[in-house]
């Protein structure tokens, strides 16, 4: 039991201070995995989904939630896990897009629809976040977290991060 | 080298089906994911050091979403780490294939792209069962695997087309793991007694659409398709190759060693 039950907002308001610990630039609730915060006379329930299934961050940002709360006064805290929707690039906001841009990472694109099959590579390149060329090429699909993807820019010879669409 | 025996057929279903049957989607993740993680700092380059080892961690993560479905149907008390690291070779029930040693470079990337064309086929089925947790796991995990897919299937022609090196390294993993790709397909007693859980998939029609990916990119990674050869089966009755039990020694001796521990 909480000593003062929070109000809904007053929650939010705190997981906004809580940072994804490998892209310090956004929030979770930016990053999208809050699906949820209820607030009942027991306590707060908060719903979340995973980025990426295998995402080792995912933990740390439990363990952060819980003690940013816990800082408030909030200690009766439940988290839930769901998996549908599966979580999408997506819910990202434009504002916390740019954020990424100004920290260094390609902010991702709409996630790809398609169909289920797609042997190719993705043609458009990513513009860079340092220079905003679009002379860039991409390394590798799989970079430095679950969450990004490896590309170079041809014209300020950065390498780069991109937040993948997903 | 030794081929698997060749269980009997199952006379009785289990007492648990869709326990058993989330297993074997399970397994094939779990130990898919730790033979990727055996690359890990073994990389042939740099990036793909990196790509092998985050395609093992979501393999991994998914298996422990799975494993801890499974553990709730069972409702024994299990959960995924009691799965994962308490079961003996026998009990797991993955596909032979994702047991296969990593090989060099050419074997682990035909494994993986012989895998992942099936992978994405069955889960996008799976994605439309009538047991909302599981169509749920499969939804989020086919969003993971069709990035595999493509990353495997790019180096398949990067393989096949690049050098008579490479050319020749690719055609004979294919060669050697071809008799793996069978057992993928097949359907039991199991199939029939989930079906009564809303969980039907159709794996002729996934086999029809998995020859023609695999074709496709056979052809186009210059590389010959093997003919009809003997296909070895067993791993989802528990009868592996001699190959799993190394591999689980070295991936549960810490769990064993240290029971309960946490860090």
């Amino acid at each position: 039991m909480n000593a003062v039950r929070p109000g809904r907002d007053d929650v939010l308001r705190i997981l906004g201070t809580v940072m994804d610990p490998e892209v310090p630039v956004l929030s979770v609730v930016e990053l999208g995995i809050i699906r949820g915060v209820d607030v009942g006379d027991d306590g707060v329930k908060i719903t979340i989904t995973p980025t990426y299934s295998g995402c080792p961050a995912m933990h740390t940002m439990e363990e952060d939630m819980r003690g940013a709360l816990a800082g408030h006064g909030i200690t009766a805290v439940a988290f839930e896990t769901v998996y549908a929707p599966a979580w999408t690039s997506d819910w990202i906001p434009p504002e916390a897009r740019e954020k990424l841009r100004q920290f260094g990472i390609a902010p991702p694109g709409p996630a790809e629809q398609g169909g289920l099959i797609t042997l190719t590579r993705r043609a458009k390149p990513v513009a860079c976040p340092y220079c905003g060329s679009e002379h860039t090429e991409r390394r590798s699909e799989f970079g430095s977290t679950a969450c990004k993807a490896i590309h170079f820019c041809n014209a300020c010879h950065q390498p780069f991060d991109e937040f993948k669409p997903f | 080298m030794t081929t698997p025996r060749v269980a009997a057929p199952r006379r009785t279903p289990p007492a648990n089906p869709l326990f058993e049957y989330v297993l074997r989607v399970a397994d094939d993740r779990l130990v898919l994911g730790h033979r990727l993680s055996e690359w890990c700092g073994h990389g042939p380059i740099l990036e793909e050091d990196i790509a092998l080892s985050n395609i093992a961690l979501d393999f991994i993560g998914q298996a422990s979403a799975m494993l801890a479905l499974a553990g709730q149907i069972e409702g024994q008390g299990r959960t995924e780490d009691t799965l994962a690291y308490f079961r003996d070779e026998h009990e797991f029930r993955n596909a032979l294939l994702v047991e296969q040693p990593n090989g060099d470079f050419a074997v682990t990337i035909v494994r993986q792209f012989l895998f992942d064309a099936w992978s994405v086929l069955v889960l996008d089925a799976l994605q439309g069962v009538k047991h909302p947790q599981l169509a749920a796991l499969a939804a989020k995990s086919l969003k993971e695997d069709r990035y595999h897919l493509r990353h495997s299937s790019e180096w398949m022609l990067r393989l096949g087309d690049g050098t008579a090196e490479s050319h020749a390294r690719a055609q004979r993993a294919l060669d050697d793991l071809w008799r793996f790709t069978g057992e993928l397909f097949e359907t039991d007693a199991m199939d029939a007694a989930v079906a009564a859980d809303g969980i039907a998939v159709d794996r002729e029609s996934i086999r029809a659409r998995w020859q023609e990916i695999v074709a496709d990119v056979v052809k186009r990674a210059t590389l010959t398709l093997p003919g009809d050869t003997q296909m070895a089966t067993g791993g989802r009755r528990g009868r592996h190759s001699e190959h799993l039990g190394h591999m689980l020694a070295e991936m549960q001796i810490v769990a064993r060693s240290h029971p309960g521990a946490s860090w």
